[in-house]
């Protein structure tokens, strides 16, 4: 019936006959955050033909805050994301700095803003790694899936379980400091923050800080250890080869809050560097496809089918010349030695650099202890109404656009939002076919293979909604149906875990 | 001795011509209301005050106390009747205490605490409000007001000047104001206005000032509206 196996990654976005084919769908994906799916067409002898990622929510945000005061957009649109809400927070706050004519805040405002970020990195990585993908990595892809499970993790390396829970929880209290709770606090108003911290609450971050960057260290080792351990097979897994779009600092050392836009090549040359992120549109255009709720952002000067790339912390520690904290520029040099001539393009290298990055925010977080402007009075500037601000950030899953007008009254007139997610939709829709191209070449299809696809997507660290919480524990239904629509098999995992046919 | 009552057991002095609600704050025991200011001539419309007098139910903020009256207020039937009139504003509004910059120093939410209020029970209203904020020092944002009428009182009695009335029946009655636009520029109204400073809840705010105070060092954060009494009292402390 299907005459020819597609050959590259790119013809699996559509196949030729879809209505010939069996489709089985990987719904919702588990351990990411919010709701998605995975579909996969195959012939008669189980031949992948198709793979998408779909994003199945829609939020909305950029419509219901138009109307809104300016004023609330930190504290409204970081509802988009219960465990990136200081990424949202904080891009919505540098935007509407410059809708009140605020270009350089207060060196106490930049460094407590600092803080929370770091402490936000921190938490978020920490939950990433440990609790939604060490299972992944420790047990292996095909492992039981009774085990590969923050519960497994915890029966199996109570330590380690206890190291990830305690590295989050420290990151929620570096929130909690500086924002008044550890999810949704407020901190970021117009040309400031609201609060410093006083000598207690620096005093009770700084006991705990040598302890989190040793675990730091251990968890950055643990990552580095599981990639070298099968270093062929996890450079090949999901692999696909991409430009990378980060933050830079102007010397080009990493930068978490604020920087220039750098692109660099899949070949390593510079594509763009020190862009004033408020030109943002003038680089990056969004590409609309009928069959995901999602996005996709390619560079313009490329085009949509050249123009895609990837952001986040693999992206970070590839783009960036240097890192400005010591042991997580030693890791870097190491991590960057994986490959000379280029960038490091491995899908599941995203780990590893995810845990560099994890070091450099506990160093970066105890250095900024020390520091007395954290104690400072001078908190907020201000200057003359701008009509639109656009704030950019480097979030735990890479960059966040944020971009508003308001009209003269200060109400919101238009948004726009790119989140970091977003800008990898391309990328993890190539790594699941890469994935499905790979595996699904006649055998049968077992639950680990399923597991192959969502380890992939997993890598990227997706937010897809930003704010549910699939621990593993949604049900999960994967239905094998002939051409005609019959199903002639039926996976049912429910929310237990437990699999039934 | 003369002119004392009983609240819930406990034996309240009071003066010729106060009501229940004026002996019960001057004793310091807390009656919970929304559209009751000392300052202002009492209305008896949130009902939220209700008590049981000698068996009957009245409005403490509009009910002279009387010799030897027992007055019942927080009893269990009481607060679960307040918790009830409290989701049904909840759900009449658009109050979205999460996002909103008056949550810590509101009123409706304090009370709504102090009543037991945990979360919404009725199917919400999502009423279309738009946000005025035409005025260049202050916003009006209508989707929070709860019809207390302390604005217009505040505008009439204080200000002398009327820059707001209640319009429309039932439940489409509204706050509106008295311009030939409707918009509250093009009033009278200054951000000097006593009228500036009653709202009970996030309706009348001054602009770009949001979240100024952090979290942990807002009014009700530092003790209960039983305790510290009205967000307008202390918003007159604050200005001076």
């Amino acid at each position: 019936m299907i005459e020819q196996r597609p050959v590259t990654i790119e013809q699996l976005e559509t196949a030729a006959q879809p209505e010939k084919l069996r489709r089985i769908a990987i719904e919702p994906l588990t351990r990411v955050e919010g709701h998605g799916k995975v579909t996969l067409l195959l012939d008669d002898e189980n031949r992948i033909q198709q793979a998408r990622l779909h994003i199945v929510e829609f939020r909305g945000f950029e419509k219901f805050i138009q109307g809104r005061p300016y004023w609330e957009l930190p504290v409204l649109v970081q509802r988009l994301c219960g465990i990136c809400p200081v990424s949202h927070h904080l891009a919505a706050g540098k935007a509407i700095d410059q809708l009140v004519g605020v270009d350089q805040l207060t060196p106490t405002a930049e460094k407590v803003r600092r803080l929370m970020h770091y402490g936000q990195l921190l938490q978020s990585h920490a939950l990433h790694f440990f609790h939604l993908s060490s299972p992944d990595l420790l047990f292996g892809f095909d492992s039981q899936i009774s085990q590969r499970n923050i519960v497994g993790l915890i029966n199996a390396h109570p330590d380690l379980a206890k190291q990830g829970v305690l590295l989050r929880k420290f990151g929620q209290e570096v929130i909690r400091v500086t924002a008044g709770k550890r999810i949704h606090g407020t901190c970021a108003i117009p040309g400031g923050v609201n609060k410093a911290l006083d000598s207690s609450e620096r005093d009770y971050l700084q006991q705990d800080i040598r302890q989190i960057v040793s675990w730091g260290e251990s968890a950055l080792q643990l990552a580095r250890k599981l990639f070298m351990e099968s270093l062929e097979q996890n450079q090949q897994f999901a692999r696909i080869d991409t430009h990378m779009m980060s933050l830079c600092q102007d010397d080009g050392a990493l930068e978490l809050y604020h920087g220039g836009l750098r692109v660099t090549a899949i070949d390593g040359h510079r594509i763009m560097d020190h862009v004033d992120y408020r030109g943002y549109d003038q680089h990056i255009r969004e590409e609309v496809k009928s069959w995901s709720y999602m996005k996709f952002p390619y560079l313009q000067q490329l085009g949509p089918d050249e123009g895609s790339y990837r952001v986040g912390p693999l992206a970070r520690i590839n783009n960036c010349d240097y890192i400005d904290t010591p042991l997580a520029e030693k890791a870097r040099i190491e991590f960057r030695s994986l490959n000379r001539h280029g960038l490091v393009q491995s899908t599941l290298a995203y780990h590893w650099a995810r845990m560099i990055e994890l070091l450099h925010c506990a160093e970066k977080i105890e250095q900024l202890l020390g520091d007395p402007d954290l104690l400072g009075h001078d908190l907020k500037q201000t200057g003359e109404m701008r009509q639109r601000g656009i704030g950019v950030i480097e979030a735990p899953r890479g960059t966040l656009i944020h971009d508003y007008e308001i009209d003269a009254d200060g109400l919101v007139s238009r948004a726009n939002l790119i989140v970091s997610t977003t800008h990898n939709n391309r990328a993890m829709n190539e790594s699941v076919r890469r994935v499905a191209s790979d595996l699904f070449n006649g055998q049968e299809i077992t639950e680990g293979m399923l597991n192959h696809i969502e380890v992939a997507i997993r890598a990227y660290d997706p937010c897809l909604s930003c704010a549910t919480h699939a621990l593993g524990k949604m049900p999960l239904v994967i239905e094998l149906q002939q051409p005609d629509g019959q199903i002639v098999d039926r996976l049912i995992k429910d929310t237990q875990g437990e699999l039934k046919r | 001795m003369n002119n004392q009552f009983k609240l819930d057991g406990i034996t309240v002095p009071f003066s010729a011509g106060e009501t229940i609600m004026d002996a019960a704050l001057a004793a310091g025991i807390y009656i919970p209301h929304l559209c009751h200011n000392p300052e202002f001539k009492p209305h008896g419309s949130c009902r939220l005050c209700t008590v049981n007098a000698n068996g009957r139910t009245v409005a403490a903020c509009t009910t002279p106390a009387s010799e030897g009256m027992e007055v019942e207020n927080a009893t269990h039937e009481l607060t679960t009747q307040r918790r009830l009139l409290l989701k049904l504003l909840f759900v009449e509004g658009n109050h979205v205490c999460p996002a909103c910059e008056k949550s810590g120093a509101c009123q409706l939410q304090a009370v709504a605490y102090h009543c037991g209020m945990l979360a919404p029970e009725f199917v919400h209203f999502y009423p279309k409000r738009a946000v005025d904020a035409s005025h260049p020092e202050m916003i009006i944002d209508f989707n929070r007001c709860i019809l207390c009428e302390l604005c217009v009182r505040a505008s009439r009695d204080s200000d002398n000047k009327n820059v707001f009335s209640i319009s429309g029946r039932g439940i489409q009655a509204h706050l509106a104001i008295n311009s030939t636009s409707g918009k509250l520029a093009d009033s009278s109204f200054t951000s000097s206005d006593k009228a500036a400073r009653v709202c009970p809840v996030g309706a009348i705010l001054p602009k770009h000032k949001g979240y100024n105070i952090p979290i942990g060092q807002r009014l009700y954060d530092q003790a209960p509206i039983s305790q510290v009494g009205d967000v307008a009292k202390h918003q007159e402390l604050a200005d001076e």
